[in-house]
């Protein structure tokens, strides 16, 4: 068993390398008519980059990114520069040269890599998938009996903050650092996935394809050990296959059939403001220009986030979102249930976290008052500021580093839920309902606590569950996403999620059940 | 300012200095030689195994302490001179009180077994304990085999901690089947049967004879009453635990197995109270033994005697017993009391169901004549606490039980449920025709 781990290891190892290498490698030559067609496409009128491209970019042969890009970026910088010297405003190039890169290089790759798109595909996600498959399923042998094996999760460099943690934490921010701002570096990734978009959307790929299509085979992947350690543990397995399927179904593939079928790209369960660019102008547009299909998305989504979400947390908890529904969710707990044990317990870090998060929803609620004023009222500034550079500065500071960047990529280091528990607007919204009007709880047994901390510290929303238990106090918090990994390791059955009357849910004692009757009416009393 | 001093920061000497502090402004010290803050002495076992890391085990951050009020001091108080009021500890510091509360907790018993001090040989209790054994079992070629001596809790916990590290164990149990001292027979086998699932040499009926030392002094082996011979690196000795009270010998107050202390936890000296681990009831209250070394007796033992100190006296009355323990990957609940076959009360008479697929299983136990409930034990189920302790309270019956035994379930949502086939071999097994009622919110709530 050890030996088939190991070559899995190795194995995926081999994958992830290839894919990491691709960034760095393949060739690529513009032809003259590709070249002609961006030109007509992105309605360039800068004669100085046409001209700096044509010199130096069309017809040579480039090996690797890091070549092309650069000659790209240079044509461009230095025809903005010159129209803006001259004001020729009309002239400038508003494509950033990132994108620009990436459109170029896309259409432009030659050589192996894009001529084999299914042999790199199985060379990478391949061998990732397969390599991960031989590590995990033979843990149903090598865990045991089944019950809770959380054993040297603490020893382990992967799970215990050690250089492997560190080393994915780098490997993580370095991949989204390429999504979001780089994703000229991401074309060679396309290639692997251009037959799976074009059999779905009937489109080649983009990066946000490759994202979408790895998010699900992580999540596919990190189930599989999901199922297996949590297999004594039925809502787990149900939960997990909740936040799985609406992953693939709702997540990736209706967004991608939708556009084959020329409708917009929408996908249902995403609840502003969450999807915090809902009510951007372009968005209005494109959905009011959308016709039937797109009024009902609209409608939707307003009544999703107005009346649906709310609702469901009243008789759920905002458990049925973060842990049962959402993407961040459901990625927070398959690729982040062996890192949820980081995330900080200590008063300082809740206190941050109320500032956070509320700071961020307050944000996002401001954000789409000027963006509706501003859609209006047809203005681009509300007291003078720039809706645009709101929308910009939440969408380059939020919506991409803290929710990507940081959302995942410090998972190993500080625990799978930073975003869901620092940063997502929906979640300080759900919160609010949650402790406030709401059926769920999880409910603490009486006296039979020993304080032993399991259940804290795997609380990836960082909440001092023990605290509470402890108490005799049953958890009503609104951070509380409802994974119900404390009552999974509780050993000595304390806590259970649970729906109930929302009458007796808040339950302050001072002395434990069991203890004296007297006493106990003496404190009620006071 | 009255000065109230705590010696022990466990679970009852930290919950007494914590309510103390809720309802008064006493100046409050606690000394502890053991660590400089309060742990959760029951999760050791988690920190050996990597399931969590020592910090994880302090239930208050450290600066909880200072915010408080409590003063926090490091010692080992050699002698309690309560003539002129004083602590004296071992570095020849003395600390004055008005009132003083003992909470020193227990230590592991030793029966005078030949080489039961060598190197290797320990026990299982404090922060000291789990240090040693990170030293004395780091790995399984540091310590190629262990043999644990005593089969109760602790014992089944240190082997579980050292399978944990795929170390070979072997478990020395006195008794024919393992804690059926405590539990009754068809429980106690399914625990014997999940031993050995878990690759745990367990030698039922068996005593230790002699710890063997090698060349260097060192524990080597191991020899029973079996004429066996078992070579091994470390030896747990987890054969119960007994309060730890050496050092009030000579102090005049009065010692029994433990501190004796009467209902309102006070000693035979004014102002010197004994709470937890340490503390011997007179006689003990209801069935519970005189000496209770439990988590919760401990909690509740501080927050009693925090009322008596803040000019509420009140007598220690613990509710109905309960308690709740994890073999290994089993989880066991008990409400109320079921004895096993050795400690039966004569009216008492047991009903055991065990599921024909999963380690699962339950005893009730009711009386022979006016069949009231007494107690439950569930393994692999959860129970509701407060509806145990109500159903106890109102006297009701074991019909009664069956039939509403969906309300006290607790298992987590989409569990199997057991509770037809539970009542169905009731039903079959006492002529009744009991149906199990749907579970309803209103009749757990109701505060009867």
């Amino acid at each position: 068993m050890k030996a088939i781990q190991n070559i899995g290891i190795a194995i995926f190892l081999i994958g992830l390398g290839i894919f990491a290498a691709l960034p760095f490698m393949g060739s690529f030559q513009l032809d003259q008519s590709t070249f002609d067609e961006i030109v007509a496409e992105k309605r360039i009128k800068s004669e100085l980059f046409i001209e700096d491209m044509q010199q130096n970019v069309v017809g040579k042969e480039f090996t690797g990114m890091i070549d092309l890009s650069s000659k790209i970026s240079k044509a461009l910088d230095d025809a903005n520069t010159t129209h803006v010297k001259n004001k020729e405003y009309k002239k400038k190039i508003y494509t950033k040269s990132s994108e620009m890169a990436s459109i170029i290089g896309k259409r432009s790759g030659t050589g192996y890599i894009a001529n084999n798109k299914g042999m790199m595909w199985f060379l990478t996600f391949g061998l990732g998938i397969l390599g991960a498959l031989m590590f995990i399923v033979p843990q149903v042998v090598t865990l045991g009996k089944k019950g809770i094996k959380n054993d040297g999760i603490y020893h382990q460099s992967s799970t215990g903050q050690g250089w492997i943690a560190w080393l994915v934490f780098f490997f993580l921010i370095s991949f989204y650092m390429v999504l979001y701002f780089g994703s000229e570096y991401a074309v060679n990734w396309t290639y692997l996935v251009d037959p799976i978009s074009e059999s779905l959307s009937g489109n080649l790929a983009g990066h946000w394809f490759v994202y979408g299509f790895m998010y699900c085979v992580i999540m596919v992947v990190m189930a599989v050990r999901m199922y297996i350690k949590y297999r004594h543990n039925m809502y787990q397995l149900v939960r997990t296959t909740s936040v799985l399927f609406f992953q693939i179904v709702f997540a990736f593939l209706i967004p991608e059939i939708m556009v084959r079928l020329q409708m917009p790209y929408y996908d249902f369960k995403n609840a502003f403001p969450l999807d915090y660019d809902f009510f951007f102008q372009w968005n209005l547009k494109s959905l009011l220009d959308s016709g039937g299909i797109g009024l009902f998305i609209l409608v939707w989504g307003v009544v999703l986030t107005v009346v649906i979400v709310p609702v469901m947390v009243y008789f759920f908890g905002k458990r049925w979102y973060c842990s049962w529904v959402c993407g961040c969710g459901g990625l927070a707990e398959t690729l982040g249930d062996p890192y949820r044990q980081h995330s900080s317990k200590s008063l300082f870090s809740w206190k941050v976290e109320r500032w956070l998060i509320h700071g961020v929803l307050v944000f996002a609620v401001v954000m789409t008052g000027m963006t509706l004023y501003s859609f209006f009222a047809e203005t681009s500034t509300v007291l003078g500021i720039k809706t645009s550079s709101i929308q910009n500065t939440y969408s380059v500071y939020i919506g991409s580093i803290f929710a990507g960047v940081i959302g995942t990529g410090f998972y190993p280091i500080f625990g799978n839920r930073m975003w869901c528990r620092f940063g997502c607007p929906l979640a300080a919204y759900l919160g609010f309902v949650q402790r406030f009007k709401s059926r769920f709880r999880i409910t603490t047994n009486g006296g039979q606590c020993i304080s032993c901390g399991n259940c804290s510290t795997y609380c990836e929303q960082g909440i001092d569950v023990r605290a509470y238990a402890q108490k005799g106090e049953n958890i009503v918090r609104s951070s509380c996403v409802g994974c119900g990994v404390c009552s999974a390791v509780c050993p000595r059955g304390v806590l259970k999620l649970e729906n109930g009357p929302e009458e007796g849910r808040i339950n302050p004692t001072e002395v434990l059940l069991g203890n004296d009757v007297d006493l106990m009416e003496l404190v009620n009393k006071k | 300012m009255e000065h109230i001093v705590i010696i022990g920061n466990g679970i009852a000497g930290v919950t007494a200095a914590r309510h103390i502090r809720k309802n008064s402004d006493k100046r409050i010290t606690i000394v502890s030689a053991e660590t400089d803050y309060f742990f959760s002495r029951t999760a050791l076992m988690y920190v050996y195994m990597g399931h969590m890391k020592f910090e994880h085990t302090q239930p208050y951050e450290n600066w909880f302490w200072k915010k408080n009020r409590i003063e926090l001091v490091k010692g080992y108080v050699n002698t309690v001179d309560h003539k002129h009021k004083k602590l004296v500890l071992a570095d020849g510091n003395t600390i004055g009180y008005d009132k003083l509360i003992i909470a020193t907790g227990s230590k592991p018993n030793k029966f005078g077994w030949p080489g039961q001090d060598l190197p290797g040989v320990q026990g299982l209790y404090s922060k000291q304990d789990l240090d040693q054994l990170e030293a004395n079992a780091p790995d399984n070629k540091t310590c190629k085999r262990a043999v644990i001596v005593g089969g109760g809790l602790i014992g089944i916990e240190m082997a579980e901690m050292l399978r944990s590290r795929k170390i070979p164990v072997t478990f020395l149990v006195r008794e024919t089947s393992f804690w059926n001292g405590v539990l009754p027979a068809g429980e106690s086998a399914m625990i014997n049967e999940h031993i050995l699932e878990h690759h745990i040499d367990l030698k039922l009926a068996t005593n230790l004879v002699e710890i063997l030392a090698d060349e260097n002094g060192r524990a080597k082996a191991v020899t029973t009453d079996k004429g066996e011979t078992i070579e091994c690196s470390v030896v747990g000795l987890t054969a119960g635990v007994s309060p730890n009270i050496d050092f009030l010998k000579d102090s005049g107050i009065e010692l029994g197995r433990g501190i004796k202390v009467n209902r309102y936890l006070e000693t035979n000296i004014k102002d010197i109270y004994a709470i937890g681990d340490c503390a011997e009831q007179h006689e003990g209250i209801g069935q519970r033994r005189p000496i209770e070394a439990v988590w919760y007796t401990g909690r509740m033992m501080g927050e009693t005697v925090a009322q008596t100190i803040c000019g509420n006296k009140i007598e220690y009355k613990p509710g109905h017993w309960f308690n709740s323990a994890k073999f290994l990957d089993l989880e066991y609940q008990t409400y109320g009391w079921v004895f096993s076959e050795r400690g039966m009360k004569e009216n008492e008479q047991h009903f055991h169901w065990r599921d024909d697929k999963e380690k699962i299983c339950v005893t009730v136990a009711f009386d022979k004549e006016t069949k009231q409930f007494l107690g439950i034990n569930t393994f692999g189920i959860r129970m509701r606490h407060e509806i145990f302790d109500r159903w106890l309270t109102e006297k009701r019956d074991v019909n009664h039980v069956m039939e509403y035994l969906k309300d006290a379930n607790f298992d987590p949502e989409f569990y199997a449920q057991y509770e037809h086939k539970i009542v169905s071999k009731f039903n079959s097994e006492f002529g009744t025709s009991i149906s199990p009622k749907k579970k309803s919110w209103k009749r757990i709530f109701s505060n009867a």
